[in-house]
């Protein structure tokens, strides 16, 4: 087993020295030159771009700003923001638990839904129903996210005001952040001391839109697995065993059709992860939620490389990590895997 | 009777509307929805509309600020100054009894003095300063402004009179004074700060004299304030101000339907006319500090040509451009600056649209045939000119009318800068924001010689008339002789017309219809210091 991990460790690593250099490169090849754009129409001083450009060290070879930056890397050392002038980390820790929370509650909300109506549409295969729900989840999956995320708004939050347009928390609550996690912090001793159980459920207002977003695609996926992979268990001789044995189809579904079926379904989740990510990208512009998403499109726009390098490796480190998980907790379930 | 859990439930139900009423009818609280995260809350080393509106603008004060609603230079933390006779020292007089402002991490012991103006000023110009180096040590605005270049000294005299010498006469540099680099921060709280070793802090953590005193700051998502007691002008009638940072436009306008904020920036044009139509809403509009235009390239054929550059001014639907293309949210250019601005001559009446005349001027030119060119269209969308492409293809219809064929061309917008700088182009789109309101920062940037050299004039025009003109008035500190001199220049302009001025474009605001008081800044930034909720 331990062997198993490291293998799967070292293949780790030149994934990792791979998506750094495309994220480095990439952001290079696109036209734009951060120095010109923080100068816009303006007429640049020569003398005064030199040395901006010298002081980011975008004057030397590409490879050689390469190296640079990975051997600070290495050190825990990602550079500072052109913009913000604060490290990439401090950065970065400030904002992913507003991701972290956001995209939590998203797959929640997700899979709570999702795996229901997997199962249901796979019992009632073929169905009105059956029909009706895979329908719903392919328009789901093929749905933009800033249009849906607008739409949500309009109906909820402007038609029936049942929630707020966007942030984290009403204004009226000024709450220190110690988790990070907003559903947490709002449930400390001081605060529900002072304010009462108002901000927690404010805080969980304001999340409700934003997740159901981000979760729909995720959503959609985890119903069409469930049921694929539903109706291939069920379609099993052992199933077919427990029937004949006259087990009660609830509990061969319930332990036996579900159990076998949720391998599948796990994996998929796992590899949400990354989705969710993405989809962070464009629901946080959206509802204005402060998390690496927006940071991330902030950052291009300005062309603020060490964020844009910096940010693109946590994230993709972040969804190795996960996968590589995945793949463990298969290791340990499934010997057969090793 | 111990008691239940629902009972348990209701209470804690009633503890909570309880306090969640309370805590809305408690302060006067004003919300405004700006589009972004600031880059840092110290004016000095940010160039972007944001964190001037969430620093320069709440936080601190200048030693002269722009008049509310103008581009005039008023007295602020500066009660007067004087002028020497080579106009060369600038000697201002200080305000008294103005204090910084007391949070969490700073109670200050002094009231302002001299020795927060020179720290202000020396940071930026001094490069062995302790602080030049805090926060990488680049000022864009200051070196973009020259003021590295004009100022040559500042010195101390008392604890309330600072002279300023500067290395020539230059008229704008009060104007330059106006702008929110030139803010004053706090030398004890920067002596604090580097005796305890905690010299980055300055540029998050800010202290001003402004009317609003820096709260709090959640990364991405508010700025809290509170108004400032102390405030020299009086206190803002609102006590606290927030600003909820929402980028999108649209959902913006929806926030500010539910009342989620009082008032929004930069509304998205498309939900102007619905805006206008709500009870609700209110829609406040000014025209915008810039102009959008098409240079000449005067240095190359045939546009060295007077008669070819005034048929193609004649050949411009300017009208059409600002329907199709501005959305109807832009008012048509005829200088070289908007009408906002002192100094605007308001005599000029500009060229009009007739091809017939045109093409007579192509003839007189010896172009009878018309001519085949080349026009740059602009990459970007800015708001001089919210999309380059289309007005270049209404453009070359335009012109195809009167004869003359144009290509149009393009690249990606640092390509276009550097290859434009240069004079690479024939016929280019442009566009200028101005900066501190002062003629000078459009006539002097953007057709004066000297800006031949540093690529900020794209016509490449360099008339010794009209640069005679903005020379002299920008030596001399005097508004109206300078307004003279700069009416006189912008006749040159007409008569010689190396652009066709297109646009100034138009820039909203909505906001609920219970606020009052807020004035727009035709700079460009929100300020609340004397905005009230009714």
């Amino acid at each position: 087993m331990l062997r198993y991990f490291f293998k799967k460790f070292f293949h780790v690593i030149p994934t990792l020295v791979g998506i750094s250099i495309l994220s480095f490169a990439v952001i290079r090849f696109i036209p734009g030159d951060p120095v010109l754009i923080m100068l816009g129409e303006r007429g640049a001083n020569p003398e005064v771009y030199a040395e901006m450009k010298s002081k980011l060290m975008l004057d030397r070879p590409m490879h050689e700003q390469y190296w640079y930056f990975l051997k600070n890397a290495v050190k825990g050392d990602f550079g500072q923001s052109i913009v913000s002038k604060r490290t990439v980390i401090e950065e970065f820790s400030d904002r992913f638990p507003a991701t972290l929370e956001l995209g939590i509650v998203a797959l929640f909300f997700a899979v709570i839904i999702g795996i229901p109506m997997g199962i249901f549409a796979a019992l009632k295969r073929n169905s009105f129903f059956d029909y009706a729900l895979m329908t719903s989840s392919l328009i789901g999956y093929s749905m933009p996210i800033f249009w849906w995320g607008l739409v949500l708004i309009l109906i909820f939050s402007v038609k029936l005001g049942w929630t707020p347009v966007s942030g984290r928390i009403s204004i009226n609550y000024d709450i220190e952040m110690w988790s990070g996690l907003m559903l947490i912090d709002t449930l400390k001793n001081e605060i529900t001391s002072e304010y009462g159980f108002a901000p927690f459920w404010s805080a969980f207002k304001h999340l409700l839109l934003p997740s159901i977003a981000m979760g729909t695609i995720p959503l959609a996926v985890i119903a069409r697995m469930t049921r694929s992979s539903m109706l291939e268990v069920l379609g099993e001789d052992y199933i077919r065993t427990a029937k004949a044995k006259g087990l009660p189809w609830r509990r061969i579904v319930g332990l036996h059709a579900l159990r076998n079926a949720m391998v599948p379904i796990i994996t998929v989740i796992g590899l949400l992860f990354g989705s969710i990510i993405t989809g962070a990208i464009l629901t946080e512009t959206i509802f204005s939620w402060p998390g690496i998403g927006k940071w991330i499109v902030a950052s291009i726009t300005a062309r603020d490389y060490p964020v844009i390098q910096g940010g693109i490796l946590f994230i993709a480190g972040m969804i190795i990590f996960i996968n590589m998980a995945v793949d463990m907790i298969y290791a340990l379930i499934n010997p057969r895997m090793r | 009777m111990p008691y239940s859990l629902a009972q348990e439930f209701i209470l804690k139900f009633m503890i909570t509307a309880f306090f969640f009423l309370m805590s809305a009818a408690q302060a006067k609280t004003f919300v405004y929805c700006s589009e972004g995260s600031p880059s840092a809350f110290n004016p000095q080393i940010t160039t972007d509309g944001t964190s001037h509106n969430a620093a320069g603008l709440t936080i601190y004060n200048r030693l002269v600020e722009f008049k509310l609603g103008t581009t005039e230079i008023v007295p602020a933390l500066a009660e007067s100054w004087k002028i020497s006779k080579d106009k060369k020292t600038y000697t201002f007089k200080l305000r008294k009894g103005v204090k910084f402002h007391t949070t969490k991490y700073f109670s200050p012991t002094r009231e302002f003095n001299a020795d927060d103006v020179l720290f202000s000023i020396n940071r930026q110009l001094l490069k062995d300063h302790p602080y030049h180096m805090v926060g990488g040590g680049s000022y864009e605005y200051f070196t973009g402004m020259e003021m590295d270049k004009i100022i040559k000294a500042v010195a101390k005299v008392d604890d309330y009179s600072v002279k300023i010498t500067l290395t020539e006469a230059d008229a704008p540099f009060l104007a330059n004074m106006a702008m929110s680099f030139m803010s004053v921060l706090s030398k004890e709280y920067a002596d604090m700060l580097a005796k305890e070793n905690r010299k980055d802090e300055i540029d998050q953590y800010p202290i001003g004299t402004g009317p609003f005193v820096f709260q709090k700051y959640q990364k991405d998502t508010l700025i809290r304030y509170e108004r400032n007691e102390n405030y020299f002008e009086g206190a803002p009638k609102i006590e606290k101000l927030v600003f909820s940072i929402t980028p999108d436009a649209s959902v913006r306008y929806q926030k500010l339907k539910t009342g989620e904020c009082h008032l929004i920036i930069e509304p998205s044009p498309n939900d102007i006319e619905a805006m206008k139509a709500s009870e609700t809403i209110s829609v406040m509009e000014a025209p915008g500090f810039n102009v959008g235009y098409l240079a000449m390239n005067v240095t190359k054929k045939p546009f060295q040509n007077i008669w070819v550059r005034k048929a193609i001014n004649h050949a411009l639907n300017k009208d059409a451009y600002i329907q199709a293309i501005y959305q109807g949210h832009a008012v048509k250019a005829v200088n070289p600056m908007p009408p906002t601005i002192w100094g605007y001559n308001k005599k000029i009446k500009g060229y009009d649209y007739n091809p017939e005349l045109a093409k007579k001027y192509l003839k007189k030119a010896g172009l009878a045939k018309g001519f085949e060119t080349e026009m740059w269209t602009l990459p970007v969308t800015r708001p001089y000119n919210p999309n380059g492409k289309k007005m270049g293809e209404m453009m070359q219809a335009d012109l195809a009318a009167v004869g003359i064929k144009v290509k149009l061309v393009t690249f990606d917008w640092p390509t276009y800068l550097s290859k434009s700088k240069v004079g690479d182009h024939s016929m280019i789109q442009m566009g200028w924001t101005g900066d501190n309101g002062d003629p000078d920062n459009f006539l002097n940037v953007l057709l004066g010689c000297s800006g031949v050299q540093s690529g900020s004039n794209y016509s490449r025009w360099c008339n010794k008339e009209f640069n005679r003109n903005i020379k002299i008035a920008k030596s001399n500190p005097d508004i109206k002789k300078r307004t003279a001199y700069y009416l006189n220049a912008q006749e040159i302009f007409n008569k010689e017309v190396p652009w066709v001025p297109i646009a100034h474009s138009i820039v909203f605001r909505a906001m609920n219809s219970n606020v009052s008081g807020y004035v727009m800044d035709p700079l460009g930034g929100d300020i609340f210091k004397t905005v009230d909720i009714k």
